[in-house]
């Protein structure tokens, strides 16, 4: 028990007391260690600088995703390229609005649902001033939720207004801008091609995003999906829903789609007349993309640690054959070859760590000008986690290539090194 | 003390050490038996060649023999491992060499620090050891000076506050004076003469034989063997020196 107790205690403390002289070693020759340490320095700062700007550039793609809705789920009919309705016409192959009655109760996934009825460009006036084209939209009032857009002034569609295809819209603020409507415009009226409709909302303008910059100069009108129903003609529409959580995404769509199979007849075995696609899944694939650029930038940075590891084994076999009279002396007077070997090790681990501490530093400064030079990059900033990476990394470089020099000097005989010149 | 008498703190029996150079053998020692009881004050002498380096490395466990018994404090040491061995230099064996063989960047006081180091001596029993070991060989005022700082003399006089240390069974100390001139060596081997009087047991490789004169135990070697042991009135070089020499008289 004693002896159990024994060495580990014993390993304390010929790793503290190596630690010392390692420190003391290093002290004494400044420039030496520094210029030693220059290539893990230079090795963990380009690093962690790397680390940062991925991080960075995850980080800003992340929440461009994040506005756009990582929650969001959208439908569309689809012709089979197989199967018996693969020549079937488009016509048949439509959504019917009765095919998604109670699909929120079916699908407990899901959150929110939204008919989308995507209208032809028209012409909007409002009394002297016209635009050429305004983007209208049929939506269900769920829609604004699962774009996540506030309807910030008025009031949101209603039920009646849904139901009974009221000539209400919503408007964008730029929209109000561009026909110069009040800045309070609820409660009046613009006329979209020949149809009076009677402004209840103002929504906000969309964030701004990386993806779809052009899309902001777009004119944007949002009506009532029944009213759409009603002042087109085109029957063609799409569905986009929300589910509950991201982790459900493949829930829902496994809801939505065994739902949707029952509802719109699709016997077992037949291909399904319908598309779905999750936006989780996007991210899902950004981010193996992000992680697969990150894992290789890493590993061309981790070369110049590499380097600076070999550094540091050379530096290190030149101090052991630099100092073989103080090894033979030290052996001499009683230091065990394990003594000997961890405080080879321990030097060259003590030599890399403040190389890896001036080195994160140092990255940290990098990661700063990153950030400010590069707008994807604007988050960079040196996760915690790399910090340790870099701080075991550099152990890691201390011990493999220390080792070398550790065990020759260890290795050698007393008799020898003393007489050594 | 006395009663150890019987007790040999070196006992060597029929040691035995070749070393291979080229497709050569070389008999560095052969067949070596000696006994040095607590508080003796040898002189190993011998042209070079002779093997009195081989016996003092072995002595000091720095090196291991072919054949032949070590017993060293009542502790055999012919079958040791590096590691039992490094122990029993760190605390049986004190140190002195003619190179001095001070780490150069440290001072006084850490040199002598080193041995303690090696064993579990906590750091503030260190110092204070250190300083006190110092004070013994009269440096108690040169305490952080470094190596470069010091005169020959003095150097020599850290070495051995460095072997004191630990308080080993044995000095061992080779060409102790060969690096310095004949007024300092004389410091030395006054020192030496001041610690043996103090009941250390001292072991000293010389080939000058004014210097092996203050032994009271000459040990004198040849082609690897031992050719005369005899108290130092009774060594046949001394014999004849003290005929027609005018220095000092062994004591």
């Amino acid at each position: 028990m004693k002896k159990l107790l024994n060495f580990p205690l014993m390993l304390i403390r010929l790793v503290i007391q190596s630690a010392l002289l390692a420190l003391n070693q290093i002290w004494v020759n400044k420039t030496r260690s520094l210029l030693t340490t220059l290539g893990i320095i230079i090795g963990v700062a380009s690093v962690s600088a790397v680390i940062a700007a991925m991080d960075g550039m995850n980080n800003k793609i992340m929440e461009n995703f994040e506005t756009f809705g990582t929650k969001k789920i959208f439908l569309w009919p689809n012709r089979p390229s197989s199967g018996p309705k693969k020549n079937v016409n488009w016509w048949q192959i439509r959504f019917k609005e009765h095919e998604f009655d109670d699909v929120l109760e079916y699908c407990p996934s899901v959150e929110f649902k939204s008919f989308i009825s995507n209208g032809s460009n028209l012409p909007a006036r409002f009394d002297e001033t016209s635009v050429e084209a305004v983007r209208l939209n049929g939506v269900e009032a769920d829609w604004f939720a699962i774009e996540n857009r506030t309807v910030i002034m008025g009031r949101p569609f209603t039920h009646l207004d849904e139901i009974q295809g009221r000539k209400v819209c919503i408007i964008t603020q730029n929209l109000r801008d561009k026909l110069k409507l009040d800045r309070e415009c609820c409660g009046q009226t613009i006329i979209f091609g020949h149809h009076t409709f009677l402004i209840i909302g103002l929504l906000e303008e969309k964030p701004e995003m990386m993806f779809d910059q052009g899309n902001r100069e777009n004119l944007e009108a949002y009506i009532p999906f029944k009213t759409m129903q009603k002042i087109s003609n085109n029957r063609w529409f799409q569905v986009m829903a929300s589910c509950k959580s991201t982790d459900l995404a493949e829930e829902a769509r496994a809801e939505l789609q065994f739902f949707l199979r029952r509802t719109r007849k699709i016997r077992p075995g037949e291909p399904d007349t319908f598309g779905i696609f999750l936006m989780e899944n996007e991210v899902k694939k950004v981010k193996e993309v992000m992680g697969m650029i990150s894992l290789v930038a890493f590993g061309i940075v981790s070369i110049s640690l590499l380097v600076g590891g070999i550094g540091i084994m050379n530096i290190m076999l030149v101090s052991v054959s630099e100092r073989t009279r103080e090894i033979g002396l030290r052996k001499a007077v009683g230091a065990k070859p394990s003594a000997i070997l961890t405080q080879f090790l321990v030097e060259a681990v003590v030599l890399c760590l403040i190389g890896g501490l001036v080195g994160v530093g140092l990255g940290h400064g990098l990661a700063m000008a990153i950030s400010k030079s590069a707008p994807l990059m604007e988050g960079a900033r040196i996760p915690g986690w790399a910090v340790l990476l870099s701080f075991g990394f550099s152990a890691m470089v201390g011990i493999v290539f220390g080792m070398f020099p550790a065990i020759k000097a260890a290795r050698l005989n007393p008799i020898d090194a003393l007489r050594h010149e | 003390m006395t009663q150890q008498i019987d007790n040999p703190v070196i006992r060597i029996n029929n040691l035995t050490r070749t070393y291979q150079v080229g497709t050569e053998k070389v008999h560095a020692l052969r067949s070596v038996s000696l006994n040095i009881h607590q508080n003796e004050y040898v002189a190993v002498m011998g042209h070079s060649g002779s093997g009195k380096s081989t016996l003092m490395n072995l002595l000091g466990c720095l090196d291991i023999a072919n054949a032949g018994d070590y017993e060293l404090n009542g502790i055999m040491t012919t079958r040791m491992s590096a590691a039992k061995l490094a122990q029993v230099r760190n605390q049986q064996i004190g140190f002195v060499f003619q190179s001095f063989e001070l780490l150069p960047r440290m001072s006084a006081q850490k040199n002598v620090e080193l041995p303690l180091i090696y064993s579990d001596i906590p750091f503030w029993k260190r110092r204070k050891m250190a300083k006190e070991a110092l004070q013994r060989v009269g440096l108690g005022s040169r305490v952080h000076h470094k190596p470069n700082q010091l005169s020959g003399g003095e150097k020599q006089r850290v070495a051995v506050a460095r072997a004191l240390v630990s308080k080993p069974s044995i000095l061992l100390a080779d060409e102790p004076t060969g690096n310095l001139d004949s007024k300092t060596s004389a410091g030395i081997m006054e020192l030496f003469e001041q610690l043996y009087a103090e009941g250390q047991t001292i072991i000293m490789v010389t080939h000058e034989t004014d210097i092996a004169a203050h032994a009271r135990r000459i040990v004198r070697m040849t082609d690897g063997q031992i050719v005369s042991d005899l108290p130092v009135a009774q060594d046949p070089v001394n014999v004849h020196n003290t005929k027609q020499n005018v220095q000092e008289p062994p004591a």
